[in-house]
This record gives C-alpha cells, structure tokens and sequence, in this order.
C-alpha cells in the first residue's frame, strides 16, 4: 500500500504539522519543499587535534610548512591551517572511507587500478608518520621529523619522493604523494575546512572565492578583478562596522 | 417554470437527485440543485477560499474541516461543513447557513470567532450565500466531528463575541457606488466581501479587529507580513499595472513579485481558479486605492549598514536578483520594485532572508522557484545589513536592526513551515 | 518475498535525463507512469542552493553528488588475461545518482553528432577501403541517420534553450558557427554565452591560422527563457561552478529546470526515490517484461509491474541490469557471440597547458561557465583526409576551460617541483595567465577486448555481481590523440605562450585519472540483432515490451559529447512507442 506525501499545501502557514524533508516513499503533486532544507557545510572549529596525536600534528605541521614553505607575503602551510584541515578530514568521512567500496578481497593491483589498500586514509597518516619519526630519530641523532633543520627535513621529503628513503611497513612515496595532495588541498579549500585561513592562499594567487555572478565581468578581457576573496561564511567587510 | 427546470435538472444531474434526496424539502427562491446556481456558487465559493481554512491539507477530504486556524489568540479548528447531517452542515436550514456566513451566529446560537471572516462575508446577499450553499450540499459528505472552539480560556467562552461584535462587526451588504464602473464596483464587492482580502490585508487593534482607517494597507500575520495592496507607490501596488495585478493572481507569478507564504495557497486554491474579469475587477479596484505619502529618510550609501549589506548583497543575492535589483521577470522577483521589500514591517524580508521560499506553482506558471536559506550563514546584523540595503538601494525604507532579526529568528524557530 | 504493488502502464528505471523525457511524452500520452529512482530527489533551491555549492572540496575531490561506490561500483582491468579489481573510489569517470542524474552535474555541452558518425563503418569502409581499419575494431552503423534525428536534436535544444551560433542552416553554411555541423532546420534558441579572455584569444589565433572556431554550444543559458512547457530559465551568471554542481541559479538545462516541475504536477505521475531497481522481471517466455524489482532504504524487496519497461538508469547500469536480468545474450569476447555488453567504449581526451607573461595576460579563470568556450571542428569524425596519417576519428578541439577552482586548477610548467618553495612561486605566478586543460575531446572507436561482462569475484551490498570493464586504448586512438594535441599546441603557441606543456592520451588506460563520464555501448542499437540489443527504436531485440535509453546505445563513440544525442534518441523512441507501439505492442522492426 503506497503511502502519499502529505504536503499538497506545504507552503501554508495556517497548518500545524507539517512535513519533514524529501524521503516519503512516494513523491507527486507538488515538488516537495520545506525552510531550512538543505545541508549546509559545518564550520571547522579552531582546538586541539581531533585525529592526530601530539606527535602526529607536529609532525604533519612541519611537513606542511616544508610541502607550503612560508614567505614574506604569504604564509605556509602550517599558519595556513593545512595540518588543522587534514586533521578534521582524517577524523571525518574522508579518513573512515565513507562511501567508498571497502569490501574484501583486498589484492595487490597495477597503479592505474586504483587503490586496493585495506587500510584507509586515517590509519595510513597514522602508520606512516610514525614510521617517519623512526626513521628520522635512527638517522638523526633522535630527533623526530618535526625537529630537524629546515634542510634537513627536505633532504628526508626528496628521498620520500625519489624512493630512496623507504619507511618500514608502508609504501613512503605513495604517502608523500597524498600527503602533497592532501596539504594542498587544504591550502586552497574553503576556509571553512580549517586551512586556507583567512583565505591566504585565495589572496596569493587572486581567486576570488565562493562567488556566483559575473554577469558584469564576463566582458571584462585582461583586467584585474578588484574584489576581494569571499568564504562561505562570508568576508569582513560583510560585517557592519561601528 | 419550476416542472421545466426540474425535468433538465433530472437529466443531467440524476446522480445528484439520488445521492441528495433530502435536498428536495428546502424551498428557497430557486432550486436549489439548478446548474446556474450551484456554478454561482462555486465562483463564490472559491473567491471566498471556503476549501482552504475547511480542509486538512493532503486529507483528500475537502470541506471536512478538522483544520487548526492560528489567530493572535491562540488555535481555533474549522469546523465541518459538507452536507453530512451529523457532524457537517447537512441537517442546517438555509437560515442558519446564511446567519453562520453573514452574521457570525451559529445554528445553535452561539456566535462565530471571526477567523471566520463573517464580518468580510456580511457584504454578499442572501443569494450569494444561498447560491454557496447549494454548491456545498453537492460536497462528498463526511463524517468527521469536530471539536472547534479549541481557544484558551477566557476567549473559549463564545459570549465574549458579543463585545467583539458590537465593536467591530457591522452588519450590511455591499452598495454598488453608481459613480464608479461595473467593474470597479464588482472588484469592490469581491474584495471587501468573499475575497476578504483585509482578513489578513488589513491591520489589527489589539483585540483582533480591523482598523477600518487603514484599510488593506499591510498586516503582520502568522510571522510575516500581508504587504499593503493599495496602490501606494512603494510599498504597494504602485509599481504594477492592472495586468501585473491580474497575472499574479492568475498564476502567482508576475514580473516584478511571486506568491509565497500564505499568499501562495491563496493563489492555489482561490485567485487562479476564479474568472480573468473578476481578477481583472480585483485589481483594477485595489489600483484605486490611494497609497500613503512616503516619509523615511533614504540611507546614504556609505552608510556603515549600506555597505556591509551592499558586500553581502553582490556575493550573495546577486546571481539571481541582478545588480540593479531586478530580477529575472517571472523567476526572480525584482526587489527594487517588491512592495514585499519596502514594507514598513519587513518581517517577510527577514523571513524569507532566513528560512528561503518557494514560490507556488500554477499551470500557467509551473517552475515555481526557489529562495535557498541564508539563516545558517548570516548574522544577524548581517541580515539587518542586507535587508537595510535592499531597502535604501533601489528606493526608501527603514533600516532592519540586528535586534529585529534575533527577535524574528527566535519567534520563527517555533515555526514548523 | 516481495509486495506487489498496485499495477501502471509504465515504470521507468531512473530518473534522469532521458527517464524524464520520457516520463513526459507517455505522461502526455494519458498513460500511468511510475518512475523509480536510485538516489534522493534533488531540487534547485534546496539541493544546489547558491550559498554552498560554491565549494570545490565537497562536491569535486569528495563527489558528494554521486553515487557511493559503497552503493555500486565496477571492477575494472586492461586486458582479458589480467584480474579486475575494484573501483574502491571513482576516478576515471564519476556515475551520477539522484532524480536529474547526469543532468544534474553536467558541464551542459550540447553538441549533435556528425551525419557520418552514424553510419561510420560504411562511410570509413567506403572512403579508406576496409582494410584501412584495425581487424579488431568493431565500428557499427547505428540503423539511424542524421537526418532521422534531427528533429528531435531540435527539440532537446529547444527544451534546454540551448544557446549557440548555428553553423549549417538548411544547408546554408552560417558564418561564427561550426561549418562542419549536419544541417539543421532553425537556429538555437538562445544566442551563443559569451567568451572569456582566453577563449576570445584562442578562437582569434586558431582564425589566423586558417580554422573556422565557433562558440561551445551551451546548456548554460546566455539569457532568460521560457521553454515550450512553460518553464522559467535564467541567464548564466559564469559562476564557475558547473560541472560537478547543481545550478543554484536555473540557467543550467537540468531536469530540474526544464522537465521536472510540469512532470510532478501530472495526476498519472509518481515518483518513487530512494529505490532501487534490482531486476527486470520477465515472463516464463522471457520474451516479455512485467515490471520490475526494486529494494527501499529498509532493504525490502517490492514489486512494480507494468506493461512497459524503460531502462533509462545511465548506460552502464542498464547494461548491468541487463546482465543480471538474463535479457539477452551475453558478450564472449573470445567466441565473438551474444550481444550485450559488447562494443563498450569511453572518450579520448587530451589536453595542452600554455603559460603566458603575466604582466601581459590575465585570464580571470574562475569566469567561465561548464559549456563556454571556442572551438573548431576540423580535425573531427572524418572533416579531414586521414589516408596519409593511419588512423580513424577525431574530436574538436576547443578552448573550453570551465573554471579557476584552485585545488585542481593551478598549473604550473612541465618541471616545476611538485612542493616547496619553487611550486608555491610558480603557482602564485601562473594561476591567472595559464591556460589549463584546453580541450582535445575526441572519439573512442569500439574494438573486441573492450566489453562489460560480471565480475566473478566482487559483489556489491545486496550480493550481487559487479559489472566488469575491460578496457584499454588500442593504437588508433593514441596516434588521433597525438596528431590532435599537437594541432592544439600551434594553436596555444601563437596565442603567445611562452610554456606550452602538451598532455595527450597515453595508454593503458589508467581508472585513476578523470577523463569524462562518457561511457557508451554495452546495449548498443542497430540493425542486425545478432550485433546489436536494441533496434533503431531502442526497442530490445529480445523483449518486445523493454526499451533501454541511454548512452548504452552507441556502437561507438565520437568526437563529440554525448548528451545532445542520448536525449534526441529518447525522443526519437518516445515518438515511435507513441505513434506505433502503443496502438500495436510488439516488435516494432523485424528482422
């Protein structure tokens, strides 16, 4: 027995009960609507590491900052906030592979196969950063990766890179790959993710954010766009001074 | 005569003489299953919105009522009005049906609450109602009881009418005014009487009565705002033609505004199924209507408010409302034209800023679209900043305060739609 | 045990593009349709609401509009003699999910095919002599012309208001359009998008060198329109957030925007979302379908029957539908016999980098809308003497970049470090004076290693095969593609490039690296059903009252994308279940 939606007259004020959102078991009459609907993005809130352990956020810091170094004009990746992002994604659906086909077998495949790694995301940052840190301490006088020189740390990255420096128990270069990715990522997301903080990275290279009209600009050829970035939470000058 | 009509009648309506026997014992002055005057009151029937506050939306049972009805007072429910001789209106004389509808008295006595818009239906005649009646006695009869007068005490006690009545309620029909056109008096008549557009159009005293002085000039109403539909020139009908007037009713979209709200199941159940003429007359009369001299200072555009809402307003509204706060005729309302936006209250501003919108839908118009909502994203002096400039870019209105926005956030969020 | 429900003249099996024109012509004919969706309802304003979709990182890196690989994915190998593995998160392709499906995040690139892509092995084998194609290429002539499909090209372009520069009118070749385009009958109903920067300058520098560029034919409107059901469109605002998105704004051609509203206000039309069909029921004949099985949230098994089956639920799962259903024949590669899942084929993509003085250029990139661009059509289907250079095909090639969304879109030259302190420079000096991913869009020919089949191993959450893809680039695509990424290259080059970083195809086919949804063939039409599952009405072969839309159609696929043809096949096959099949079920063509 089919269920109707009961919301002909959804958009009345007059009436009490109304519906919850599109998941009846059947839809017709009307396109179903109600306020508020929609899932809007959950701002990352600035705090200790959700994911990483102490070790882990210092690590994977001082790895941003070598992957993003800083400059004059713009920060790097660790005042960015790359490490923050990684560390909320990793907590979240991206580190638990929500979603994704995570069913068994698990064999070895060519690379243009595809990941065929049992484990996700979150236990990999967590098994290679500490094989990082092992590494780095037989190799340096037990010092963590986090505590090396700056050249140092990109001698130990461009083995990462070049596969001369292997990490035992798990593939170092497939993990500096994603973490450049990862980092990345971060740096030019939304700064609602936690990196990219006060859209520096938008700044650097003049994008301007989550903007949806340039209906007056499309004529525009070869001149600069003058506005300032935008987030999805908005941009100072939203704010109403005084 | 009557043997002629009685033998067309068999005819064509022999089901109805079958399922409505009883209906042969009222004498009224025609019959009252005559085609003509059940078609008339169907017209009425529609204009007056009788389905609307009578029917539990998505029941499938029109006119049965059982539906809560928000007053400032607290929730009345409508009562059953399908000829069911028990809990509906079916064992009522024509008396009784004509006192409940023009004079707010029930068949036992007791007087209406004016949610009931008897005070509006006092302007049609006894025809009228007597033409309404014989539509809904061909109503599906229901067997629903209905427990109405579901008020808080002391407004529970009926008797109270009787103050509110003297005060508030005149008895009369509608006088044609034989100096304005057939048209005119027709739009008048529909308006003031089963249009009743003032129910929500019109303010309120404190005790739930129109302030007759303003007359359909705006009202707030169940969290937002019945705009002022005379023809002020911002913050009313100023800006639309005669036919924007009609179109919207027709179809609940025009170029500058679209039906949303309660305004929308007016549409949908009311104005777009009434005669393009009447609509015609509607707005034609409601164009006469004199505005109001306009007296807010307009906000300099480095205002503080003006140039945050302005930032807001080009990252964020922009792609659908345009630069120059036009829209997109029939999709995007043009709020440097929207009576909506320049309301003296912009309690539908800050809620459709809030909580998004969507538009009704009507066979000439069927895209119906969509207002996201901005209430997670926005401050409230955000809100106040964008809504103040939307008031101040394209013409005059006061500023909205960050405080009327929080205030309008809390009031709203006991809203369920 | 599955409930029955209460019987409809038709069910239709997804809910996308070619289910809803479809829902639409049968709905309009009087009969009770019911359509049966997958995923979630999608709405504009509530769904793709233009104060979040602006964000590159949930809807691009993390496909939250797309199926769940969880839900279904596929297995995918190279050759026959390797193991498929599964596709454990999407790469090369992203399939849709959700009422609109494709429609939903499309860049809305509106192209026809060429007169001859339909009846490609005759007008190859005709012009180059058959021994001029590979012996293992399996090209098929479709068993419809162009002409044929005309009409019904124009009436998806008119649903859409698709805005573009007619190149050929009646015959009459149109100047600013593409002179290489089949004729067709009136212009496009809304006028071309306008260019951006970069797309101005290379449609000027591909004129100097003696090409004819035209705009991108754009599902994206250039300005407001009513379409012929009555809907409201509004113009594009360049947001540079199509493909991939929603469209927050109702100027991208959707479903939603065009179809949709009017269908759900029909009194013989109900959705059902959130279900999934598991199978196509037949008769003991097998001969006729009587509905179908779906699965709700709640894992229970209903049963919708109906007198006519629409398979409409994207090319690939139709063709997996297919297969499990047990309708028709399957593929064996090795033996050459059965029908369906073979000639599956993808797209062939290029693309060029140029890097510009950025004292002097400045391409705002992020202006851009997901069918913007300029292009030129001479190195496209058989536009060009292919004699001398040993190989069949080709694709436009267009300046047609989309957007400046910085986690994918930073190009830096060829050499550039891909971290530290020289990246972050180069990034930081190229982002608005480089052109990335110019577009080499060319075909994919059909060959007979390249099939679906069921996997033997891996199955999804309800227990059931995953679809198989053994697929792989074979040596004329690879050739076409370089010919045309150097073609492409001169263009970037005169433009002024000082860095021109050419991409161009290279095998094995790789299923981590995108390179479109244009998936095609499996259930292919044509004339002979011993190669083909549908015949030229997309009517199956084997069950007369079944007809399966979509991309699964193609016998192979061309230079050019996709949609504009899957939707023009849907009404060409609406128009014959109207005028012929209904007033006389059964095979429509016998042969």
């Amino acid at each position: 027995m089919t269920i109707r939606r009961r919301d002909l007259l959804a958009t009345s004020a007059l009436f009490v009960l109304s519906t919850a959102s599109a998941h009846a078991l059947e839809i017709f009459g009307q396109l179903p609507w109600s306020p508020n609907a929609g899932n809007p993005p959950t701002p990352v809130k600035p705090g200790p590491w959700v994911y990483f352990t102490g070790a882990e956020g210092r690590a994977m810091e001082a790895i941003a900052d070598r992957i993003i170094p800083p400059d004059p004009q713009t920060p790097g990746g660790k005042d960015a906030g790359c490490a923050v992002f990684l560390d909320r994604q990793l907590a979240g659906p991206y580190g638990h592979r929500d979603g994704l086909y995570v069913r068994p077998p698990f064999q070895p495949g060519a690379k243009n196969q595809g990941s065929q790694s049992e484990a996700g995301p979150a236990q990999q940052y967590r098994m290679a950063l500490a094989a990082l840190d092992r590494a780095c301490k037989a190799k340096y006088a037990d010092k963590e990766f986090a505590a090396l020189s700056d050249a140092d740390k990109d001698t130990v990255l461009k083995g990462l890179e070049s596969g001369d420096l292997k990490l035992d128990g798990i593939d170092g270069k497939a993990f500096f790959e994603q973490a450049i990715k990862d980092i990345q990522m971060g740096f030019f997301a939304d700064p609602i993710y936690g990196g990219n903080r006060d859209m520096v990275a938008w700044k650097m290279i003049g994008y301007p954010g989550a903007r949806y009209n340039y209906l007056d600009w499309i004529d525009r050829h070869n001149e600069r766009f003058p506005l300032p970035p935008v987030s999805m939470t908005g941009r100072a000058e939203w704010t109403p001074k005084g | 005569m009557h043997s002629r009509r009685a033998l067309t009648i068999a005819a064509c309506a022999g089901t109805l003489l079958f399922l409505h026997p009883l209906t042969w014992a009222h004498a009224g002055e025609s019959d009252p299953q005559d085609f003509t005057l059940v078609e008339k009151g169907r017209s009425l029937a529609t204009a007056a919105d009788c389905v609307s506050c009578h029917t539990v939306p998505g029941s499938g049972k029109p006119f049965a009522g059982g539906r809560p009805i928000e007053t400032p007072f607290g929730s009345i429910t409508a009562a059953n009005i399908t000829p069911d001789r028990d809990t509906g209106i079916g064992a009522w004389s024509d008396d009784d049906f004509d006192a409940a509808v023009r004079k707010g008295i029930r068949s036992d006595g007791a007087r209406l609450y004016p949610a009931m818009p008897y005070t509006a239906y006092a302007k049609m005649s006894r025809q009228d109602v007597i033409a309404i009646r014989a539509y809904l006695n061909t109503i599906e009869p229901v067997r629903n009881a209905v427990v109405t007068n579901t008020l808080p005490f002391p407004l529970n006690i009926r008797m109270v009418m009787r103050v509110w009545d003297s005060l508030y309620f005149t008895e009369g029909e509608f006088k044609p005014d034989p100096q304005q056109t057939n048209e005119w008096n027709r739009g008048a008549f529909l308006v003031q009487g089963p249009a009743h557009c003032g129910a929500c159009h019109t303010p309120k005293s404190l005790l739930g009565g129109d302030k007759t002085s303003e007359f359909l000039q705006g009202s707030p109403l169940q969290g937002w705002y019945a705009p002022n539909i005379t023809n002020d020139a911002t913050r009313g009908l100023g800006n639309w033609s005669v036919a924007d007037v009609t179109a919207y009713l027709k179809t609940g979209h025009n170029r500058i505004s679209a039906a949303t709200g309660p305004m929308a199941e007016a549409v949908s159940l009311s104005s777009s199924k009434m005669d393009d003429s009447d609509l015609k007359a509607i707005a034609t009369y409601l164009k006469s209507l004199p505005g109001r001299p306009e007296n807010a200072a307009k906000l300099r555009p480095d205002d503080p408010m003006m140039m945050a809402g302005s930032a807001i307003y080009r990252d964020q509204c922009s792609a659908c409302h345009m630069l120059d706060g036009h829209g997109v005729p029939h999709l995007f309302p043009s709020l440097a034209e929207s009576s909506v936006a320049h309301s003296d209250d912009p309690a539908t501003l800050i809620r459709l800023i809030l909580r998004g919108a969507r538009s009704v839908a009507t066979k000439d118009e069927p895209t119906a679209p969509g207002m996201p909502s901005f209430g997670w994203q926005l401050s409230d002096a955000q809100v106040a900043a964008v809504a103040t400039y939307i008031r101040n870019a394209w013409g005059t209105g006061t500023p909205v305060t960050p405080a009327s926005v929080t205030q309008a956030r809390s009031d709203l969020r006991k809203r369920a739609d | 045990m599955a409930r029955k429900l209460p019987k409809k003249d038709v069910v239709i099996v997804g809910l996308g593009w070619t289910g809803s024109i479809m829902a639409h012509e049968l709905t309009d004919e009087g009969l009770d349709v019911i359509a049966i969706e997958r995923g979630p309802w999608r709405d504009s304003p509530t769904d793709f609401p233009t104060n979040y979709m602006q964000d590159e990182l949930r809807y691009r890196i993390r496909h939250e509009l797309f199926l769940r690989p969880d839900q279904t994915t596929f297995t995918f190998r190279n050759k026959m003699d390797q193991t498929a593995l599964p596709i454990r998160s999407w790469g090369a392709f992203m399939p849709p999910n959700g009422v609109g499906g494709g429609g939903v995040h499309w860049n809305a690139e509106t192209w026809r095919f060429a007169p001859s892509d339909f009846v490609l092995k005759t007008h190859l084998t005709e012009r180059y002599g058959a021994s001029f194609l590979p012996d293992d290429m399996t090209i098929q002539d479709w068993g419809i012309t162009y002409d044929e499909l005309e009409p019904h090209y124009d009436q998806f372009e008119y649903l859409c208001g698709t805005s573009g520069t007619a190149g050929n009118l009646n015959g009459q070749i149109q100047d600013g359009g593409n002179p290489f385009e089949g004729p067709r009958s009136r212009p496009y109903p809304t006028p071309a998008q306008k260019q951006g920067y970069g797309h101005t300058l290379w449609a000027k520098a591909a004129a100097e060198l003696g090409y004819k560029p035209f705009p991108q034919p754009s599902g994206n409107l250039s300005r407001a329109y009513t379409n012929p059901l009555g809907l409201r469109m509004g113009p594009c605002t360049y947001c540079g957030f199509c493909e991939w998105f929603g469209c927050g704004n109702y100027s991208k051609a959707s479903p939603q925007t065009t179809i949709l509203p009017v269908l759900i206000r029909k009194s013989n039309f109900v959705v059902r979302d959130n279900s999934e069909v598991t199978r196509i029921n037949t008769d003991r004949s097998g001969k006729r379908a009587t509905g179908v099985t779906f699965v709700d949230t709640s894992g229970e098994e209903w049963e919708q029957p109906a007198d006519l089956v629409i398979l409409s639920a994207y090319s690939m799962f139709n063709v997996q539908l297919l297969l499990l259903s047990k309708i028709g024949q399957p593929y064996d590669p090795a033996a050459n016999t059965g029908v369906v899942g073979r000639n599956f084929t993808h797209q062939a993509t290029s693309s060029v980098d140029g890097f510009f003085d950025s004292s002097k250029f400045n391409f705002n990139p992020f202006i851009a809308s997901g069918a913007i661009g300029m292009c030129i059509d001479e190195f496209n289907g058989d536009n060009f003497d292919h004699g001398p250079l040993g190989f069949v095909g080709g694709g436009y090639l267009g300046q047609v970049q989309t957007n400046g969304r910085p986690i994918e879109t930073t190009p830096v030259p060829s050499g550039t470090p891909k971290w530290g302190p020289q990246w972050k420079t180069a990034v930081r000096d190229n982002y608005l004076s480089s052109l990335k991913g110019g577009s080499i869009h060319a075909s994919f020919y059909s060959y007979r290693d390249v099939y679906l089949d069921l996997d033997p191993a891996y199955k999804d959450r309800l227990g059931r095969p995953l679809m198989r893809m053994t697929i792989d680039f074979h040596d004329n695509e690879i050739k076409a593609a370089n010919y045309l990424t150097d073609k492409y290259a001169e263009i970037v080059k005169a433009m002024g490039a000082h860095q021109v970083d050419k991409k161009p195809r290279k095998g094995p086919y790789d299923i981590t690296t995108y390179q479109t949804t244009h998936l095609n063939g499996g259930a292919i039409m044509g004339a002979d059903p011993k190669t083909s599952v549908t015949n030229r009405y997309l009517q199956s072969w084997d069950v007369s009252n079944l007809f399966v839309l979509g991309a699964s159609a193609f016998p192979q696929n061309a230079g050019y994308n996709p949609t504009g043809t899957v939707a023009a096949l849907a009404y060409w096959s609406a128009a014959a279940i109207r005028g012929q099949y209904l007033k006389n079920p059964g095979p429509l063509v016998h042969a």
